[in-house]
């Protein structure tokens, strides 16, 4: 394996990064956006500044997936690269319903299922898979539910003397500082995991020793990949988070948020890697149930958590499909057919968008049950 | 089953979230509130807006709850900064 495989899978790589950073977008704004402390254009730029900052934040490579999850010494370019086609696939598709699904599972799943194409069961460390992240998965959304309830509750009871208007301003100060906290944990969290799959391609190829961290221009463009795409802003996420779960006030949008940065913040200090997707839908679910009164969607929690069981499996066979196909055709000419099918699938996705296309300007439109809005999309920007 | 579910580490993070994301929340809300306190001579009416209301206490006690929170902050991301350097 040369040196255009070793490029292909880095392109691929920051490919997967640009759409982590515009599926998680909503993740840190999408209650900002909602409750107007911050207005949509401003949210993004924000939220890109601050994910870039974060990558930079903390400079050691991580675990990474690898290590616990699969026998990193079976692991090959091509395993990595189908991998990150599978999960790049899923997050489209995830995008395209405006679901908030986790990237980092989309990631775990597209690699072990190529894995599992490439060697068989014995290859994935099945353990790991259930301790590291489906435990994780599974409890993460309710302990981020209950720490946000109590917060929307304490945070409403506190401030009920105060007028409508004042108790309104306030908190969307508030809240520009908590989503500022979320979006710098993100960026943190998951430019990492980037950072560490490039940094594994370069030291397969034997570009850098084994044990090396990742070089500097490593770090610069995974954290430009995740900015750029955090700034492209997925609309039909924000929209989701923002407006169909709940409906969010400042002081819920501001405790929600601050539950997010806290849990996330914590875990990692107890060196638990939790998913940044599933603490935030979590929390705002949580800011829903604390306030009395507000309305909670269900049906839009319930699409959620199913896409959330479905999102290793789903990543897993297409990462597995996407192994199956570079493996027949063989060598740099099989990921090459793998990069073309990748392209047509994300492009015919992105067109199929269009019909129903979510922007800064309708972004905040009433919720009618899906998550095209009922007024078009301005002709100017947006995506 | 200990080595499926870290019982104690979720434990350490329901305590500590709660602490640090319901509680810190909770005591901007307090300065908040105290910020907003009608100065002496103020008579509130319905419409009494501001942010600032000018009570001397009302600000010394938001002052010490917002100087709380921003430190909490501080330390969150000392803690981000030094977990990823390890």
């Amino acid at each position: 394996m040369g040196n255009v495989v070793l490029a292909l899978v880095i392109i691929t790589a920051l490919a997967f990064d640009f759409t982590n950073g515009f599926h998680d977008t909503a993740n840190a704004m999408a209650t900002s956006i909602a409750t107007k402390a911050l207005s949509p254009r401003v949210a993004v730029g924000l939220s890109a500044v601050l994910n870039l900052v974060g990558a930079f934040l903390s400079l050691a490579v991580a675990a990474t997936i690898a290590s616990g999850l699969v026998n990193t010494g079976l692991v090959t370019e091509t395993v990595v690269f189908a991998g990150l086609v599978g999960a790049i696939i899923w997050n489209l598709v995830t995008w395209f319903f405006g679901i908030p699904s986790s990237s980092s599972h989309a990631l775990i799943g597209g690699v072990i299922g190529s894995m599992l194409a490439a060697a068989g069961s014995h290859a994935v460390k099945w353990q790991g898979l259930v301790s590291k992240v489906i435990i994780p998965a599974v409890l993460s959304p309710f302990v981020a539910a209950l720490v946000a309830t109590v917060g929307t509750y304490l945070v409403y009871r506190i401030s009920r003397s105060m007028s409508e208007v004042s108790r309104r301003d306030g908190f969307r100060i508030g809240q520009i500082g908590s989503a500022s906290m979320v979006s710098l944990a993100h960026g943190t969290n998951d430019a990492q995991k980037t950072m560490g799959i490039i940094t594994l391609g370069l030291i397969a190829n034997g570009s850098l020793a084994a044990g090396s961290s990742a070089p500097f221009w490593v770090i610069l463009s995974c954290g430009l990949a995740i900015a750029l795409g955090t700034y492209m802003g997925g609309w039909r996420v924000i929209r989701t988070l923002g407006k169909g779960l709940v409906e969010i006030e400042p002081p819920q949008g501001f405790a929600a948020e601050s539950s997010s940065a806290a849990i996330i913040l914590v875990s990692t200090h107890f060196g638990y890697s939790l998913s940044t997707t599933q603490v935030a839908t979590g929390s705002i679910l949580g800011c829903g149930l604390g306030k009395k009164g507000a309305t909670v969607r269900w049906n839009v929690a319930g699409r959620m958590a199913t896409a959330w069981v479905l999102t290793l499996p789903s990543a897993g066979v297409m990462g597995a499909i996407s192994y199956a196909i570079a493996h027949a055709i063989g060598g740099t000419a099989g990921i090459v057919v793998d990069l073309v099918l990748l392209i047509a699938v994300s492009t015919a996705i992105y067109l199929r968008s269009r019909a129903t296309r979510v922007s800064p300007a309708n972004v905040n439109s009433k919720w009618t049950g899906s998550v095209a809005p009922s007024e078009p999309a301005a002709a100017a920007s947006g995506s | 089953m200990s080595s499926w579910i870290d019982l104690k580490a979720v434990w350490e993070i329901v305590v500590v979230g709660l602490l640090a994301g319901a509680g810190l929340p909770a005591l901007f809300a307090v300065g908040l509130r105290a910020l907003g306190r009608p100065g002496p001579g103020y008579v509130r009416t319905s419409e009494s807006n501001e942010l600032v209301g000018g009570n001397p206490v009302g600000i010394a006690v938001a002052t010490v709850c917002f100087a709380v929170v921003l430190a909490a902050i501080g330390y969150g991301i000392y803690i981000i900064v030094a977990s990823g350097h390890k």
